[in-house]
């Protein structure tokens, strides 16, 4: 293999001479988590609403929430990136429209939109499992003390499934992080945005992508540990401590 | 006006298996009613449908002259005045133990917190779990834990109490600890509607048993008349069952 290994790249100027290529993937980073704690805001606020609805007694509550999470979930990532980006703004009357093309922050808003609501998806998916997973009887021992439907939720059966799904809701987290390379489609300059234009530029390939996927480890293992720390620290004596 | 009536009540699961046919039956004030029969005989249903965690088809049940049956809105409240004790405890495991006492004080019946803490330790103190009072339940042994369900369902201040086998999930030796404070509670004048196959407990302190069958009520008589001479074939088979030991 004929290539010239230069690690030294980093420290180069970019030709737009902003900054260096290590300075632009540093701002792709920062792009890259915003988007990710963006699109954690709406898949966690949606996720649970949709979760919740599909365990109410109501059956069209339980309706509402399968469909939701049959259509966010069985999309391509991909293409609702592109139905965010290039089809809603062309539904929304004329002027709306018009004023969301030009919006500087477009490519942004559509892309934590998209993954916002693919992830909520699956959010969804789990908090229902959580609370599924309690016995019965906590449902009814809160109703028989007289607490509404909401309260139970609210101060019983929510606490108690949010605690046993903390290690999968962790690794939707990291799949939000992760799914947010695919928004460079739609031209978010996010992390491996960055790395494939300094690819382009300095045509130092393997150099751009490897620090683009060390970086992508280390921000991973960092949600990680941070969560496990989280995790202690609610965890309930006798009930799920000691994992 | 008796404090429970259960008149003319009907459950269905599906249209195919009923589990309550007609049942009618009324608790008085103060008076203590075993409820018992074989497994899957509708107890544990009946006994729910009086606050209404089982809803019912047929039939008109009234707690305390309220009209349980087509109650809607004011159903939590009048909830909160019937305890109920679960035969799997219930506790909330996220809640400390005096926690577990004060939620339904300061959220549904709207006591300070102060206030609902006292009430709290009190009745903590009534069952003999002082010491626990900050402790998970899930570090109580099952004895412990159901006397504080026990407690839980005292802090609301009932109007009358629903057991639902409370000492069939606990070790031989952790029943008589929740059983005397079930005596306790009885001989204090507390309604209680009992289910449960504790017969040495019903001998003491029952006023009537209400034996049940398939979802039928097929005996409702004094306790002495009870175990003296049950009329019906299916109670006497069952007693010589469980007394036979």
């Amino acid at each position: 293999m004929n290539y010239n290994w230069n690690w030294g790249i980093f420290w180069d100027q970019t030709p737009d001479a902003t900054g260096t290529y290590f300075g632009s993937l540093m701002s792709g980073l920062q792009v890259t988590i915003l988007l990710a704690l963006c699109a954690w805001f709406i898949a966690f606020v949606m996720g649970s609403l949709i979760g919740i609805m599909r365990t109410l007694p109501a059956r069209w509550a339980v309706f509402v929430g399968n469909a939701y999470i049959e259509m966010f979930r069985n999309i391509p990532l991909l293409v609702q990136l592109f139905i965010w980006f290039f089809v809603i703004p062309e539904l929304l009357p004329g002027d709306l429209g018009i004023w969301i093309k030009q919006l500087r922050n477009g490519p942004f808003i559509a892309a934590m939109l998209g993954l916002g609501f693919y992830m909520s998806s699956r959010v969804a998916a789990q908090i229902t499992a959580g609370i599924n997973a309690l016995p019965k009887g906590q449902r009814m021992a809160g109703t028989a003390i007289g607490l509404t439907t909401w309260q139970t939720y609210r101060y019983i059966l929510l606490p108690l499934a949010y605690r046993i799904i903390f290690p999968p809701l962790t690794s939707e987290f990291l799949n939000t992080i992760k799914n947010t390379a695919p928004a460079l489609t739609i031209g978010v300059l996010e992390l491996t945005a960055r790395a494939r234009s300094m690819q382009e530029f300095s045509f130092q390939v393997f150099e751009a992508f490897s620090a683009a996927a060390a970086i992508y480890l280390v921000l991973s293992a960092v949600v990680t540990i941070g969560m496990r720390i989280l995790e202690k620290r609610l965890a309930i004596p006798g009930f799920n401590e000691g994992k | 006006m008796p404090m429970i009536t259960i008149e003319k009540v009907s459950k269905w699961y599906n249209p195919q298996f009923q589990v309550l046919k007609n049942c009618t039956t009324a608790v008085e004030k103060g008076e203590v009613v075993v409820v018992c029969g074989p497994s899957g005989s509708g107890k544990s249903t009946l006994i729910k449908t009086v606050n209404a965690l089982e809803p019912v088809q047929q039939g008109t049940i009234m707690v305390d002259g309220l009209n349980v049956t087509t109650m809607k809105k004011d159903l939590p409240k009048l909830r909160s005045r019937v305890g109920m004790v679960f035969q799997h405890f219930e506790l909330f495991p996220h809640l400390k133990i005096v926690e577990n006492l004060c939620l339904g004080q300061t959220i549904v019946l709207g006591r300070s917190e102060d206030a609902a803490k006292a009430k709290a330790m009190k009745m903590l103190e009534r069952v003999g779990l002082t010491a626990h009072a900050q402790k998970y339940p899930g570090q109580l042994s099952g004895g412990q834990q159901q006397r504080v369900a026990i407690a839980r369902a005292l802090v609301m201040d009932p109007i009358c109490m629903l057991f639902d086998e409370p000492t069939s999930a606990l070790d031989p030796e952790m029943i008589n600890e929740v059983l005397d404070v079930m005596v306790e509670l009885a001989k204090e004048g507390m309604t209680m509607m009992v289910v449960t196959h504790e017969m040495g407990f019903a001998k003491k302190v029952a006023n009537r048993v209400i034996f049940m069958d398939a979802g039928e009520i097929v005996e409702d008589a004094q306790k002495d008349d009870f175990f003296g001479h049950p009329r019906s074939d299916r109670a006497q088979h069952f007693l010589s069952k469980i007394l036979a030991h």
